[in-house]
């Protein structure tokens, strides 16, 4: 039976204490796992002979300035054609040691997904064939989605305030 | 294909050591501003001759911080942002942000919304499709279908106008329902619409489908098989057209869509013929399952009984405390989602569309991620076009349906 529950008990079965946190928020399944594990974990549900969740939907960041250890999130979304499954995995970072392995070599789509990851929050992805920013400009200096940085650029020294209303 | 390398190194060179002792390599920029790419966006492309050997995107011109501006905007106001990713088929885009926000908020729409949501996102789906195939023909240097068809391209905008009263960038619809009824005029028009749309697109197939030199351009130009489809991401007709029968209209219904009987075409080789055929079997597809809503509309509310969310009625705004309140409260802004993430996705002129919505209980969301097809499958192009002539590489490109607004966001 392919839902929430046998499959949370099936990976609490084969990762143990590395998978934690499982909640369902509005009907998807959500639980945090390390970045240790987590391509063999997606590895695992991929080649996994029942499950057959290999298709990768999305992978984002999100950035928690105030849990101090846990700054960053890496969150991917994973789904399974053949069952309608979708299940969702989250990597807590911590900012001093913004590291996470590459879904790349299981993946072709993670390529630019995590470029966007890292030019939005600098979130390095080991491994990655190319990461350079790639909707930013190459020169800015700063990952625009961190919550301290404001909406508009503070470097810009071309407009002029008074022109704007400031 | 001659190539100037040393013939003890024939067999067995990289990439990068053939560059080496190549030096007839032309480096084309098949820069951002060009007639032939849909949008501006960047390859450079290495090519021996006529033959690429190597293809680098350069993405991101029309970046415009969406998820950024969406993380200080109320939830309506967001609207406006989604309109400009997908920018052919903007109602879709609007439709699917209203319908997470409503996931996200519990609000149930009746069923008269849902089938008017339906009829505007088939719409639009068949606008896309016109641009994508109509360009196509173009770019294969026939000009004459994309004439013929894009004609009604205008009588969709003109239905647009009547519902939300803009042409491209349609904010249609709010959270909660639509904010007009489909009036007279627009029944008319999308009944005269199902009349003589149905010709045209008989018209432009008969130019395209047997079309002897339409079918040697595009037959195995840029194909890719499921495997390699799946793995890059790839959904909606590209996928389709490599064989995948993956619509997210039939897996995860939406707004009605279970009550309504379509098929899903799908191809064989996942190559420029296929994606054209599939694009064009889809919108016979959309022509059904809009008579089918026009057909069966139900009569009842056009919005949810949700006066914390939906705007109230005008009148009842100068006449009652409470609507007044209501409306104070939405327009300024006051009013707090609950704590929340939510991921829904509607099935996009190019795909999977996904709206990633985190809520921390403020007025605009903490963090606002949307998962844009086009930006994902535009990753395999070089993997389809390397090894081809230029002429398919610009093909490839076009079949894919790029746009621009939904690659940077």
């Amino acid at each position: 039976m392919i839902n929430n529950q046998s499959i949370a008990e099936e990976i609490v079965r084969k990762f143990g204490d590395d998978v934690f946190d499982f909640e369902e928020p509005f009907g998807m399944l959500t639980f945090s796992t390390t970045r240790e594990q987590i391509i063999p974990m997606l590895d695992c549900l991929n080649k996994h002979s029942e499950y057959k969740i290999s298709f990768l939907t999305d992978i984002t960041g999100v950035h928690y300035p105030d849990n101090s250890g846990q700054e960053f999130c890496v969150v991917y979304h994973v789904h399974s054609f053949i069952h309608n499954f979708r299940a969702r995995i989250k990597v807590f970072l911590a900012e001093a040691d913004l590291h996470i392995p590459t879904a790349s070599e299981l993946y072709a789509s993670a390529n630019w997904m995590e470029r966007e990851t890292f030019d939005f929050f600098g979130i390095i992805f080991d491994g990655h064939p190319n990461l350079k920013r790639i909707l930013n400009m190459d020169e800015m200096d700063y990952y625009p989605m961190r919550k301290q940085y404001p909406l508009e650029d503070a470097t810009r020294e071309d407009k002029i305030d008074a022109l704007f209303g400031r | 294909m001659e190539t100037l390398i040393a013939p003890q190194n024939k067999g067995n060179l990289t990439k990068d050591e053939k560059i080496q002792y190549v030096n007839e390599l032309t480096t084309l920029n098949l820069g951002p501003t060009h007639p032939a790419t849909h949008g501006i966006f960047q390859n450079v492309l290495t090519m021996d001759g006529e033959n690429i050997i190597a293809a680098e995107q350069t993405v991101g011109y029309i970046h415009r911080a969406f998820e950024k501006i969406a993380e200080r905007r109320p939830f309506y106001q967001i609207t406006t942002l989604t309109d400009r990713m997908n920018y052919c088929s903007s109602p879709i885009n609007n439709m699917g942000w209203h319908m997470t926000v409503e996931k996200l908020l519990g609000v149930e729409i009746p069923k008269r919304a849902q089938y008017i949501r339906v009829i505007m996102m088939e719409l639009a789906r068949i606008a896309d499709h016109i641009v994508c195939n109509g360009i196509l023909g173009v770019d294969t240097g026939a000009f004459t279908g994309f004439l013929y068809i894009y004609e009604q391209r205008e009588v969709i905008y003109e239905i647009y106008e009547q519902m939300c009263g803009a042409r491209l960038t349609t904010n249609m619809g709010r959270v909660g329902g639509m904010e007009r009824d489909l009036s007279k005029e627009s029944i008319q028009k999308i009944n005269q619409f199902l009349k003589t749309f149905p010709p045209v697109l008989r018209e432009f197939e008969k130019l395209f489908n047997r079309n002897r030199i339409f079918m040697d351009r595009t037959i195995d130009v840029g194909g890719i098989s499921a495997e390699r489809a799946m793995n890059y991401g790839f959904t909606g007709p590209n996928l389709r057209a490599a064989g995948v029968d993956y619509d997210v209209r039939v897996m995860s219904p939406y707004s009605s869509y279970e009550d309504f009987e379509f098929d899903i075409p799908i191809g064989q080789n996942g190559d420029t013929y296929d994606r054209y055929m599939v694009r064009n079997e889809e919108m016979w597809q959309s022509l059904r399952i809009i008579e089918q809503a026009l057909k069966n509309l139900p009569e009842g509310p056009y919005y949810a009984d949700a006066p914390q969310y939906y705007l109230p009625p005008k009148q009842e705004v100068y006449r009652s405390m409470e609507a007044l309140i209501y409306h104070f409260k939405i327009v300024m802004g006051e009013i707090d989602a609950p704590v929340g993430e939510v991921y829904h996705t509607v099935e996009g002129g190019n795909g999977e569309l996904g709206f990633y919505l985190i809520s921390d209980g403020g007025r605009s969301p903490y963090r606002l991620h949307f998962r844009r097809p086009c930006f994902i499958y535009y990753q395999a192009y070089p993997e389809m076009c390397v090894g081809s002539t230029i002429s398919d590489a610009i093909l490839t490109m076009s079949s894919l349906n790029v746009i621009a607004g939904e690659l940077d966001a």
